[in-house]
């Protein structure tokens, strides 16, 4: 069996806010083992972003890890200070954000801001840091480089800006990339083109991705594994067979209902999920999706449920799940 | 299909922006160039497209919220805007002719909009931009109905208001709140309430529900299809989804750098494309399905959308399309019918089919 790249017990995250305390993350466990592809999906404010950023230190004030453990490639990140943190991002752990129009600095050349990467966790000399920064745009697909490094980024197109961005995170050829909705900005055209990018590079280079985002079409062509999100749970996790051929949460269910199929003549009527996501400054006390389910039963709104196991890969957190298997006299009913 | 009436129609449509310089060196961004296309009554026509391809233009010409540089927009069979610089046309798009074989122009036309602005509404992308931060609920949705003076007492308006926030799936404490307290969704209802307020017959729905959440997104599709359904609405549908437009739509226009290239039934869009850019659009939509997504091959465009400002000579998708001739640089190609009610705009139809 391989090295677990990264194990998250029991995380509990807050957001310690004027109107109260907002409960990012309630309780979330997972393991990524190296060179794996994790997806992360789950609504705007389900917490998929607030998990990856918590594991690079990038949740300060006032966010607050209130509870767990986090273990990353050897480091005890949940009681790493500031300084340790700065060796390991870049070095070891390293981010493409969301939007490339605002996550380039618009006063500095292309060539400069990935070079200050690799002079920040490297030591090579300036001209070093140079050749390096060639390659790199070449790496990521980027033509003529020489002429790309002096230009700034209102020179260049979204989708080169996404690449760009893509080369600082791969400067110093981090174990763990974390991809934070990196193509929701971009057309499908140039999204197709990221996505194929990183694939690529992903085998070239045999690192692990945490790939979050909202659309169940890219993770169902990138990820291995999948961890849907909601209100600060990770309600339902397997592989990305078991999620989307055998889902079992209804959580899950519901959202891969709720997209249109495109090869089909009738147009069968959409099913939504009904209501609006919850309040994270008052989370209800039982199961966070209860008030939007449709088999929601008593137990639900009162208790959270368990970890059902139903295979080696895929665990999921709902009661009715504990009561079939309860019914059959299996395991997970401890 | 072709017998029923044609509620929005817009010919030869033109709408270039200013984009700075003096004299020789002025520039214009073609956003809109030479498009035409019928909206049919109680149909549905999606508009896809990349960013920056003109489908929002579009929108926004029709409704006149743009003056157009060119073209003719007629609305329910009457002309409401003309540049007077095309030939008027019959039924099956010859131009009109004289008794003496003259080809008959039509006048300049640019009807006062307020009348039509009861029949022709429109939806905005953000609803977090859309609606005044300053304004209740109450007094958005209200707002058409005192320019358009369809309530005689404030208890009519209230009344009205109500219904429409109820129509949307809002309730009547809503009318008092403002649009922060409201999520995407619950925004995006108040937008369309505010585009019903006035009854209206045609509706641009300018992406809709790009900015929604997908489980919220649903529910704002299907509320959309119960209130044709109900009102016997007419839309415009535009966004950037194919997988979204083409659940909603009956026919969809696929666009590209300011031109229509392929216009057709939208199951028949789907399956049998003819047009290289729709093809590579289709191609380029994740699947939501991980066997079909590993097995299928991607059919990916190479660099990005030219620039408005300058773009290139004869076919416009040439710079990006694989099949490029000669020709293509040459000439613009036509826009015909290549099956019934399937149109496109390629010189290489016959190559790649």
């Amino acid at each position: 069996m391989k090295e677990k790249l990264l194990e998250i017990k029991d995380e509990y995250l807050s957001f310690f806010t004027p109107a109260g305390e907002v409960k990012a993350l309630n309780g979330v466990s997972f393991s990524m083992e190296e060179g794996e592809v994790l997806g992360i999906v789950g609504e705007s404010g389900s917490g998929k972003s607030v998990t990856a950023y918590s594991l690079m230190g990038l949740t300060a004030y006032p966010g607050k890890l209130v509870g767990g453990t986090i273990r990353f490639n050897g480091h005890q990140v949940d009681t790493m200070t500031e300084k340790e943190f700065r060796k390991m991002r870049g070095n070891e752990v390293s981010i493409i954000f969301q939007d490339p129009m605002t996550s380039l600095n618009p006063v500095y050349t292309i060539g400069n801001q990935i070079r200050e990467v690799i002079l920040l966790h490297t030591d090579k000399t300036k001209q070093e840091a140079q050749e390096r920064a060639k390659e790199l745009l070449e790496l990521v697909g980027i033509n003529e480089p020489e002429k790309r490094l002096k230009q700034y980024p209102h020179e260049l197109s979204g989708g080169m800006r996404q690449r760009v961005m893509i080369a600082i995170a791969l400067a110093c050829e981090p174990k763990l990339l974390i991809a934070d909705e990196p193509t929701t900005a971009l057309d499908v055209t140039i999204q197709a083109q990221i996505l194929e990018l990183m694939q690529e590079l992903r085998e070239k280079l045999g690192m692990s991705i945490i790939m979050i985002t909202h659309d169940l079409g890219v993770v169902a062509s990138m990820c291995e594994k999948i961890a849907v999100m909601y209100a600060g749970h990770i309600i339902e996790y397997g592989t990305a067979d078991e999620i989307f051929y055998e889902p079992k949460h209804e959580y899950t269910k519901g959202l891969i209902k709720s997209i249109p199929k495109l090869d089909t003549k009738e147009d069968e009527r959409l099913v939504p999920i009904e209501g609006q996501p919850i309040d994270l400054l008052n989370p209800p006390k039982g199961c966070p999706f209860a008030p939007r389910c449709a088999s929601c039963m008593k137990i639900c709104l009162n208790q959270m449920p368990p970890k059902t196991e139903l295979s080696d890969t895929h665990y999921s957190y709902c009661w009715l799940l504990q009561k079939e298997q309860f019914e059959e006299g299996g395991r997970g009913c401890e | 299909m072709n017998k029923q009436e044609i509620l929005m129609e817009i010919q030869h449509l033109q709408q270039y922006f200013p984009a700075g310089g003096y004299g020789k060196n002025k520039r214009v961004v073609k956003a809109v160039d030479d498009v035409s296309f019928a909206i049919r009554k109680g149909e549905t026509l999606g508009l896809v497209g990349e960013s920056g391809c003109g489908k929002t233009t579009i929108g926004r010409t029709m409704l006149r919220l743009y003056e157009p540089t060119d073209g003719r927009i007629i609305y329910d069979g009457k002309i409401i805007f003309d540049s007077g610089k095309h030939p008027l046309q019959n039924p099956d798009g010859t131009p009109k002719m004289d008794g003496n074989g003259k080809i008959i122009y039509g006048a300049k036309v640019a009807e006062d909009m307020l009348p039509y602005r009861r029949k022709m509404q429109i939806v905005f992308q953000d609803p977090y931009a859309s609606l005044d931060p300053r304004m209740t609920i109450g007094d958005i949705v209200g707002e058409p109905i005192d320019i358009h003076k369809l309530a005689n007492s404030k208890e009519e308006r209230r009344k009205r208001i109500l219904t429409l926030l109820e129509r949307v799936g809002l309730n009547s404490e809503h009318a008092n709140r403002y649009p922060h307290e409201f999520s995407g969704g619950q925004r995006q209802r108040v937008g369309i309430a505010r585009a019903l307020a006035v009854d209206p017959e045609f509706i641009v729905c300018d992406e809709p529900v790009s900015a929604l959440d997908v489980s919220i997104q649903a529910q704002v599709v299907n509320m959309f299809e119960d209130l044709q359904k109900e009102m016997g609405l007419t839309y415009l549908f535009i966004a950037h989804d194919l997988s979204i437009v083409k659940h909603i739509s009956d026919r969809i226009g696929v666009m590209y750098l300011g031109k229509l290239v392929e216009l057709a039934d939208s199951y028949e869009l789907i399956t049998q494309s003819a047009h290289p850019y729709t093809r590579s659009l289709i191609s380029a939509i994740p699947i939501a399905d991980p066997r079909t997504a590993r097995a299928s091959k991607r059919i990916p465009l190479q660099g990005d959308v030219p620039s408005p400002l300058n773009p290139p000579s004869g076919c416009r998708f040439r710079t990006r399309c694989p099949y490029a001739t000669e020709q293509c640089g040459e000439e613009c190609p036509e826009f015909k019918e290549i099956s019934p009610g399937h149109w496109a705009a390629c010189h290489n139809l016959d190559k790649l089919n």
